[in-house]
């Protein structure tokens, strides 16, 4: 064949790499990835190691973020943060994934009363204040990390089944889907060959949204001494320790609100160029 | 007399030894209208409205009539694709729609559908091979590298280069798709294909091509087929017999020969005045049809066709005429052809 059409992967690549913010946010999300990955190495000083004598010292050549209340070097702290950040994120959205990608592809498939009882429980789960659900629900358990992704994971996956579901029901009218049933396919075939496929691309993005959703309530949880226990350093548990100083130590507060604002937007704007580059007809 | 293939159960089956292989005896499908909050809850669309035929094997029936009037339900229903209201469907004399989930499967060896929208029929993240093998797959047929030779086989009888395998459907044109969607009906080798206007949206000039195509390929494996389409002329030259369907029902059916030069039914005489002749200088009557087809929620009283009927009677109002055998092979739905 003389000209291959492009294929789908091509299109898309071609209408991301033309969106400008949604390279940035491409960028911001894999340097987050690479700190993350890295941070043994790019980590200076050991992140739980207490130096009384340079309690609260500003920012200078030998500790580029400062020090906080016990001596700990800030940027150390920041970079091990970042891996309590996106283990999180992805962990949760990954459970909130599978739960949403369950329930909306059994509701829609099966329809009838299991439809209605499960759309239902969706509405019922929307209709709850989540962080404060969160809130609860860390008061009860212990607030491990493990125990925090499985609530937000738990908590979170109401917006994936709606969107699953309505992809299943666009779908099920199409005729290859017809044609699977018509050769006498099974639910699990018709549902994980056929369905699921051809429904994930808008869940890649309500994915990449939702990690930034994610790393957010991790961060306000651990704000509130909710969230990851010391002395394993989060982004958010530096800012409550800085909250006490912040007059006379602003980098505590500063530096890790700072991280915690570039990393949800980069997600955010990588979550909004995959949507733009994969529905190019939905761009407002 | 031999009479052939009676349309319904209320004609006799006289002189007719063979069980067909396909009896389809009054078979409706009416869909729930969804209105607004207070709407009337019992407002249903006739789709199909009492629709009786029979096939025999090997035989091609053309089932034709404009959007809307049941064609495509009637397809899927036959298949089980739908389930229908009331009504019966027999396959090699049983009762299709009450099979079980496991003789269900059986059955579906058996029938296969071609569909209208080739850019619709085939799943664009699997490839041609993973599609065609599919059918194998389910129904347990061969091991990997039969399953994988027969793949071949099929492209090759469908007129496709057998190393198209590997490659996703978005790499074919409309009438190479469709020849895929010829291939994946054929790959069990069934009895019945239910063809839902297979060439539609195709060019014109690719028409030709599959129409041949599916031919070639009745005779080759002896199908029986019901192709379906939306004029006349499409199914001329492929259906041994024709249906022409309207709201729901049969209006007339009849050898096709016998259909084309004498129409009982003044709407397949509409159909057929319809149908372009390729010669400017022919004179031709053309008979235009008034007013848009009537709701298929609520039904005119007496003929359906009545409003929109060149030739129609006060008498016509009477009542709805029923599908009656007017000469041997020949059945009509109009007091006129009585």
């Amino acid at each position: 064949m003389a000209i291959r059409p492009r294929t789908a992967f091509e299109r898309f690549w071609g209408r991301f790499k033309s969106n400008g913010p949604a390279v940035a946010g491409g960028f911001i999300v894999l340097s987050v990835f690479v700190i993350a990955l890295l941070a043994p190495i790019l980590s200076l000083y050991d992140p739980a190691y207490i130096d009384v004598g340079k309690i609260l010292a500003a920012p200078n050549s030998d500790h580029l973020l400062g020090t906080d209340e016990l001596g700990r070097d800030v940027f150390s702290r920041m970079i091990w943060g970042s891996r309590i950040s996106l283990l999180v994120g992805f962990v949760a959205v990954g459970i909130a994934i599978l739960i949403g990608i369950l329930i909306g592809a059994v509701a829609s498939y099966y329809g009838g009363w299991i439809d209605d009882v499960l759309m239902q429980f969706v509405d019922i789960m929307l209709s709850i204040p989540t962080f404060f659900l969160i809130l609860a629900v860390i008061a009860i358990v212990e607030p491990s990390i493990w125990n925090i992704m499985i609530v937000i994971g738990v908590t979170s996956w109401m917006g994936v089944a709606r969107l699953v579901r309505g992809q299943f029901l666009a779908l099920k009218e199409k005729d290859f889907v017809t044609a699977a049933r018509a050769l006498g396919a099974n639910d699990l075939r018709m549902i994980f060959l056929h369905l699921l496929p051809n429904a994930l691309s808008p869940v890649y993005v309500s994915a990449v949204l939702g990690v930034a959703g994610a790393i957010l309530i991790e961060s306000s949880l651990s704000f509130l001494g909710l969230g990851v226990q010391p002395p394993t350093p989060s982004w958010g548990s530096i800012i409550t320790a800085g909250k006490d100083t912040i007059e006379i130590a602003w980098w505590l507060t500063l530096f890790p609100g700072l991280a915690i604002l570039i990393t949800v937007l980069g997600y955010n704007l990588l979550g909004e160029g995959l949507q733009d580059a994969l529905n190019p007809r939905l761009k407002g | 007399m031999n009479a052939g293939i009676p349309p319904g159960p209320d004609s006799t089956r006289i002189g007719s030894a063979e069980i067909p292989l396909l009896s389809v005896k009054n078979l409706k499908k009416y869909f729930p209208v969804r209105e607004g909050l207070f709407g009337r809850p019992d407002r249903r669309v006739h789709a199909v409205d009492g629709v009786s035929f029979d096939l025999r094997s090997g035989e091609i029936l053309g089932l034709v009539g404009e959007s809307g009037c049941g064609k495509s339900t009637t397809g899927r229903l036959i298949l089980r694709l739908l389930e229908p209201t009331s009504g019966e469907v027999r396959f090699m004399n049983e009762n299709v729609f009450e099979a079980d989930a496991r003789r269900m499967r059986e059955l579906r060896r058996e029938m296969q559908i071609i569909f209208q929208d080739p850019y619709a029929s085939l799943n664009p993240r699997r490839t041609i091979g993973a599609t065609l093998e599919e059918p194998l797959i389910i129904h347990r047929i061969g091991t990997k590298e039969e399953r994988r030779a027969r793949v071949r086989g099929l492209l090759e009888k469908v007129g496709l280069d057998p190393d198209a395998v590997n490659r996703y459907p978005h790499e074919f044109s409309g009438g190479q798709r469709q020849r895929i969607g010829v291939a994946r009906a054929l790959a069990l080798n069934p009895k019945l294909i239910v063809a839902d206007e297979p060439v539609s949206s195709l060019d014109v000039s690719i028409q030709a091509q599959v129409i041949n195509l599916l031919e070639d390929i009745q005779d080759e494996y002896r199908l029986s087929m019901i192709f379906i389409a939306h004029d006349l002329n499409m199914v001329r030259h492929i259906s041994d017999r024709v249906a022409v369907m309207y709201l729901g029902r049969i209006v007339e059916l009849a050898e096709a020969s016998d259909l084309y030069r004498h129409p009982l039914h003044p709407y397949t005489e509409a159909l057929l005045a319809a149908i372009p002749i390729p010669d400017p200088k022919a004179g031709r009557r053309r008979i235009i049809l008034e007013g848009d087809l009537p709701s298929p929620v609520d039904l005119p009283q007496g003929c359906r066709f009545y409003s929109r009927c060149p030739k129609r009677l006060p008498d016509c109002l009477k009542e709805d005429p029923p599908l009656v055998q007017i000469q041997p092979l020949h059945w009509a739905a109009c007091i006129l052809a009585r």
